[in-house]
């Protein structure tokens, strides 16, 4: 078999034509600078949506108070700064939708699907680039509406995040029409620009992976991003479908979710969760396998269990979709298939259980370096950990009669929202920051942010396992008005005041965030001594990305290695056993 | 046998499936429509089946039959099903380098298709007409068991389906213009292989839409 050593064949795209800055940084089909623009504009709804939290906790805070500045809203949210019931259910609303569809999720597929995965698979771009620039122009005026309903008549929607038919399907019955019909017309949007993403991942991870790039070679992230892509891929189509549905019952006389046309609430709530569990792994697998990487550079030593990690992710992708039944425990479905679903939603523990214990091993015994990403790391296992514990007291059917729509249920969707994703999300900018902009950011500032940040996030969302398990629910305008809350009033403000805390502790974020885009550290090529791909390029990474399309001699976890004298060994180095891929004929076509 | 870049220990160099981006990108869409339409069929399914009674075909439209003309919309099926046959000769006729025969079956293609849109269209106006709509006239919905349901599942599922072939016939015409310039070779015509698969996905959710919409 005759065998020649392959050519490295240099790349038709290094060449440097200038382009206009309209070019290069607005309509860009860079993948990375799509992945920077997600992440200035989906920072922005992050703090669009805290700012939204500080004002539910001020009226549950400090019920009927005046806002402090609040005089300068309109008097259809607040006369006089004090907040109005319909105002009140709007933000609940927004909050949810800002944080949800244009915080985190974006923050996760958007920025680091985007910026990732042809940088540590070896590719010069995206499989569909111009796709990848639709999408972030789709996600652009989702954006824009979902803000614009805030300020339409009627205020925004009022029906929840989960916007329960027929509570959203009849305007009067929150007195929101055009708010709610912008929501569902921006949901459409963001429908979009998922689905544009979603085919653009899955496309570059199958094919685009640089030679010796096996699957099994592939980092965590990108795997994670992989599966997370597949998920939304399919998914987010079915909310489309609902969402839809809705607009039209609103609008045309459709009787879908109505009953007096024969139309089944219910049917809105097993679609919205048939969308919406998948939706929860979503937004909680890309921090994970981020998170991953970062462990095993932090504690230099290769990631424990690789390939268990993987069967995990697949495995609790999978059974997130036969869960979804679990959010309705309480609409009056058969005891039976109450059981079943209780039985699936527990299994996920295991696949969980394996991940948390991988991530331990990881750590087990290793040359841990507290570096910012590192800390805000371990912080998301810990957190991810009490979080999905108080899952699984929810998953029981029996125990969820009780906790159904209390105060459990938002500390325990805060606690796998907040602390972890939110963690691994934090955890990924400071890691990959110096990728994108060339400089490092404040190791000083950013650990005074991780500080602050665990502390009041921690003295923030745990007492709000007491409240819940005292009864107070989850959606409440004044919880005063019941006798038997108001013994929580006193938590309830010291919640509201740990939350302004903890809303407060971003702000060395962010001047950490912009100072060191013009002032930090230069990062050169591999600060944190990692293998992937990306680090064997210059920072912040050149457009078209590798010169050389690289070879992939090893997976992304070889930390400590007694073959090299460093403690890291970059994927693309060869050793002295390692020969070069040659050409040579195989049977087959 | 055939050339290829191999790893040490036989792994293949470059990985990925021997399918090209443009080709699987279809695919990995089509599963998402796929799913799009499993949500509003299963809302139909989930719908009709809990209404209890349902406008039946075979019975008049006076004792509570359905609305809808059958026999128009089977037509328009049979030409639909045509589609699908000229599109894959027109795919042939490039395989082989048959220049004349591709522009030949995708103009075949572009009017059947538009053909089909048309009629659905009509049987839209002739349904409105007649006071068949989302929500139903007084008079129907009175003869109609559940007239606004029927109405409601029967204008979004043909309403999106339709859609999906208005903007299939859209991306046909570009793609025929892109024929008559002579931009699609015996070597080299991913455009034509790919809205070819988009017009037999189409094709195929009709079939079901017509069996358990119109039929059944």
């Amino acid at each position: 078999m005759a065998t020649v050593e392959a050519a490295a064949v240099p790349l038709g795209h290094a060449h440097h034509e200038e382009m206009g800055f309209i070019r290069k940084y607005i309509f860009s089909t860079d993948h990375k600078i799509i992945g920077i623009q997600f992440l200035f504009t989906c920072l922005f709804f992050l703090a669009v949506g805290g700012l939204l939290a500080m004002l539910i906790r001020w009226q549950l805070g400090f019920p009927g108070q005046p806002i402090p500045g609040g005089g300068g809203l309109p008097d259809t949210m607040a006369p006089s700064g004090i907040m109005l019931p319909e105002f009140y259910n709007s933000l609940v609303t927004m909050h949810g939708t800002f944080m949800v569809f244009f915080a985190i999720m974006p923050l996760l597929v958007g920025v680091y699907a985007n910026f990732l995965i042809p940088l540590k698979l070896g590719a010069p771009d995206m499989a569909f680039p111009r796709l990848n620039m639709m999408s972030y122009w789709t996600f652009v005026p989702a954006g824009i509406l979902m803000l614009a309903s805030l300020f339409v008549e009627g205020g925004a929607s009022g029906a929840g995040w989960t916007v329960y038919a027929p509570l959203s399907a009849v305007p009067e019955y929150t007195g929101v029409s055009l708010g709610q019909q912008l929501w569902i017309v921006s949901i459409i949007f963001f429908a979009g620009s998922s689905l544009l993403g979603s085919v653009n991942y899955i496309t570059t991870i199958i094919n685009m992976r640089a030679p010796g790039m096996t699957l099994f070679r592939m980092p965590l992230s990108v795997w994670s991003l992989f599966v997370t892509a597949i998920l939304a891929l399919l998914a987010v189509p079915i909310l489309a479908g609902a969402v839809i549905m809705l607009l039209f019952d609103q609008t045309i006389g459709t009787t879908f979710f109505l009953p007096e046309g024969g139309g089944q609430p219910l049917l809105w709530q097993h679609l919205f969760w048939f969308f919406g569990h998948p939706e929860v792994y979503i937004l909680i697998l890309p921090a994970m396998g981020i998170v991953s990487d970062v462990l095993a550079n932090g504690s230099r030593k290769p990631i424990f269990g690789y390939h268990s990690m993987v069967f995990a992710i697949i495995a609790i992708a999978f059974l997130g979709w036969i869960v979804w039944g679990h959010h309705m425990f309480q609409s009056g479905m058969n005891p039976l298939l109450g059981t079943s679903f209780m039985i699936s939603t527990m299994a996920i523990a295991v696949p969980s259980a394996i991940k948390v214990f991988n991530w331990l091993g990881t750590i087990w015994r290793g040359n841990i370096q507290f570096h910012t990403p590192m800390l805000n790391s371990i912080a998301f296992v810990a957190m991810f950990t009490i979080g999905g514990l108080s899952g699984i007291f929810m998953a029981s059917n029996s125990v969820d009669i009780f906790i159904h729509d209390t105060y459990y249920i938002v500390a325990h969707i805060h606690y796998v929202l907040f602390g972890g994703s939110l963690f691994g999300i934090f955890a990924a900018i400071y890691f990959w920051y110096p990728k994108m902009f060339g400089r490092l950011m404040s190791e000083r500032w950013g650990k005074i942010h991780f500080a602050l940040t665990f502390t009041f996030y921690n003295l923030t969302f745990f007492p709000m396992h007491i409240l819940g398990m005292g009864g107070h629910m989850r959606r409440i305008y004044d919880p005063n008005q019941y006798e038997f809350l108001q013994r929580f009033q006193g938590m309830n403000k010291f919640i509201s005041i740990s939350a302004f805390l903890l809303f407060a502790s971003q702000i060395p974020f962010i001047v950490n965030f912009f100072w060191s885009l013009f002032r930090g550290k230069k990062s050169g090529m591999n600060p944190w001594r990692d293998n992937g791909l990306e680090w064997t390029i210059p920072s912040p990474a050149p457009h078209g990305n590798f010169e050389v399309t690289p070879t992939v001699y090893r997976g992304p976890y070889e930390f400590s290695s007694p073959e090299v004298e460093e403690d890291f060994l970059p994927q693309d180095l060869p050793l002295n056993g390692d020969r070069k891929p040659v050409r040579q004929q195989v049977p087959g076509d | 046998m055939h050339d290829a870049v191999v790893m040490p220990g036989g792994i293949r160099a470059e990985p990925g499936m021997r399918v090209y981006n443009l080709k699987l990108g279809m695919w990995v869409f089509l599963a998402s429509e796929v799913m799009f339409f499993t949500g509003l069929i299963g809302a139909y399914i989930i719908l009709r089946f809990g209404a209890g009674e349902w406008a039946l075909p075979g019975i008049p439209l006076e004792e509570g039959g359905t609305p809808l003309a059958i026999q128009l919309t089977a037509f328009n099926t049979f030409l639909l099903i045509c589609s699908s046959v000229t599109m894959v000769k027109a795919f042939a006729s490039i395989e082989h380098g048959d220049q004349r025969g591709l522009r030949l079956f995708l103009v075949a293609t572009v009017l059947i298709g538009a053909t089909f849109v048309g009629i659905q269209v009509y049987e839209y106006m002739v349904l409105a007409h007649e006071g068949f709509l989302p929500r139903c006239s007084d008079e129907l919905a009175a003869i109609v068991p559940n007239c606004n349901l029927f109405g409601s599942t029967f204008y979004t599922m043909t309403g999106f389906h339709g859609t999906h072939v208005s903007l299939g016939v859209l991306c046909m015409i570009w793609v025929t213009v892109k024929a008559f310039r002579g931009k699609y070779t015996r070597e080299n015509h991913g455009g034509v292989e790919v809205i070819g698969l988009y017009w037999h996905f189409v094709d195929l959710v009709w079939i079901m839409l017509f069996t358990i919409v119109y039929l059944i």
